[in-house]
């Protein structure tokens, strides 16, 4: 360790590292599941019992939204961290990929029942808002591989497999537009999500990569 | 001159709102239904009429200069000093000069407005106001002929105000209007609401309330007032002009680019409230349609 890093404290940085790679291999994926579902559940009982303001439907489906982009964003983290950190969370992949489906469904959910609530207030907004319809392509891409997350489905594809996952991609870039374009004004937050998915795309440009490995 | 106008909301359930103890002008709300008549049954327009509580009004609001939250403004927004407050109203008046707010308020008759206040982001909300008539203070600084519109200004100190740090906007914050506009008897210069003093995240301690036209019209923390003869600049028109006109009307048949303007949700109704359908000029139609006689309201969005 200190012969491979000879600048940083071997104590602060493989020593971080190795616990967190213990806990990982320790923690099972259901841990991981079961503890994303707790921002929904409470969001849920806050604004069904007056904790989310006076707005709760808008509160709810933001709040939701948000958090699918959080988990879109760790899933894009996860390789990255494998190749450039030798931080192993590869066996949650799988689980931050399904929580984040899980969330974008209950976002759209709220947006559908209970924010518009009205088949023609839908249709119109899914057919005339340049915000909502690459929302509503980036959920439809999120099908397919919510479909596929299972291990049968992964054995069965075997290349394809891949190559159909990097459907994340475009979700990812969709999502992250999505997410500025029904701001009003110019606002930070959208554009500090939009930077850090970007740069997590641009680590799966060769070039990039080739750059990384030789520095 | 104060009460040329009458509440038509909001009397019948005014009652109910534990927090509204000092009822001054509350008038029988005979029009009531007459002016939300377009939603359809007296149920409907019953509801439509009650005024919010006093902490739904104080805790969601649209106050950049405190951040884009909607909580921000009531967390932040005490750091804001309103005493003493002066407004500066120059440009086109016969005794332009600084005025102080004291000595204002001591020429203006006080009165409750309650008003259906419709954001441009297809919230709305009933508020009980306490004000006076813009036209009575224009009339007090003097209006010269020549003028055709008034231009406002927020007040914008960056110790006070943290949102001013981020350029959401083009600081400080302005607004406009026709000047017909600003002399109709529904503009108020709004100091309170419920009887108790204009809290600082609702625009301590004086704002614009122009209830026909979205509600980032009407300006908040006023510090100066021009009268102009050329269409003033106004802060989201700037911003994206595209999307915010210069007049902002309530106009439900046009569209914002990126949402539609045919409903709206009240707030204060709860995870399940249903939307309600947005009223021409925000139910002000047999008020202020005269104004914009022959426009296209298209055109002039």
């Amino acid at each position: 360790m200190f012969k491979t890093f000879p600048i940083r404290s071997p104590l602060q940085t493989g020593g971080v590292k190795k616990t967190i790679n213990t806990w990982a291999r320790a923690l099972p994926s259901w841990v991981v599941y079961s503890v994303g579902m707790l921002p929904a559940l409470i969001a849920f009982y806050q604004g069904a019992t007056g904790g989310l303001g006076a707005e709760p439907i808008k509160a709810l489906e933001h709040e939701l939204g948000e958090f699918g982009l959080k988990l879109l964003i760790i899933g894009l983290m996860i390789t990255p961290l494998r190749v450039y950190g030798k931080i192993q969370l590869f066996k949650f992949r799988r689980a931050f990929g399904l929580l984040a489906f899980i969330y974008v469904m209950l976002h759209f959910a709220v947006w559908a029942l209970l924010d518009l609530g009205d088949v023609a207030l839908i249709w119109a907004d899914l057919t005339k808002r340049p915000y909502i319809i690459l929302g509503m392509i980036a959920l439809v891409m999120l099908i397919p591989l919510a479909a596929t997350s299972n291990n049968y489905a992964q054995r069965a594809m075997r290349g394809g497999w891949g190559l159909l996952h990097r459907l994340t991609y475009p979700v990812a870039l969709l999502s992250g537009l999505h997410f500025i374009w029904l701001r009003k004004g110019f606002q930070i937050e959208p554009l500090a999500y939009f930077a850090v998915i970007a740069a997590l795309l641009l680590l799966r440009v060769p070039a990039v990569q080739r750059v990384l490995r030789r520095g | 001159m104060a009460k040329r106008w009458q509440n038509d909301l909001g009397a019948a359930d005014i009652t109910t709102e534990a927090v509204f103890m000092n009822r001054r002008a509350v008038l029988a709300g005979m029009a009531a239904g007459a002016a939300v008549g377009l939603t359809g049954t007296a149920a409907q327009a019953a509801d439509a009429g009650a005024p919010n509580d006093w902490d739904d009004i104080t805790s969601y609001c649209n106050y950049y200069e405190f951040g884009t939250g909607k909580d921000d403004p009531k967390k932040y927004a005490h750091t804001l000093t309103t005493t003493p407050w002066s407004i500066k109203i120059d440009g086109l008046v016969d005794r332009p000069g600084t005025y102080d707010l004291g000595q204002i308020l001591d020429k203006m008759t006080i009165e409750q407005r309650i008003y259906r206040f419709r954001c441009v982001e297809a919230w709305s909300m009933v508020v009980p106001w306490d004000g006076f008539e813009l036209a009575d203070l224009l009339q007090m600084a003097g209006v010269k002929s020549d003028a055709k519109y008034v231009a406002f200004e927020t007040v914008a100190r960056r110790e006070e105000m943290p949102g001013l740090r981020y350029p959401v906007l083009d600081w400080p914050y302005v607004e406009g209007l026709r000047l017909d506009e600003a002399m109709h008897p529904l503009t108020l210069m709004a100091t309170g609401i419920y009887g108790k003093p204009m809290p600082n995240q609702n625009g301590a301690p004086i704002r614009l309330v122009v209830p026909w036209k979205y509600g980032f019209k009407s300006i908040k923390s006023i510090v100066r007032i021009t009268l102009t003869d050329r269409q003033p600049p106004t802060a989201w028109n700037k911003a994206n002009g595209r999307e915010y006109g210069f007049y902002s009307n309530v106009n439900p048949t046009v569209d914002h680019p990126r949402w539609s303007q045919a409903t709206e949700r009240k707030l204060g109704g709860g995870l399940f409230s249903r939307r309600q359908p947005t009223l021409m000029f925000n139910g002000y139609d047999k008020e202020v349609s005269k104004l914009y006689a022959g426009m296209d309201l298209r055109k002039f969005y």
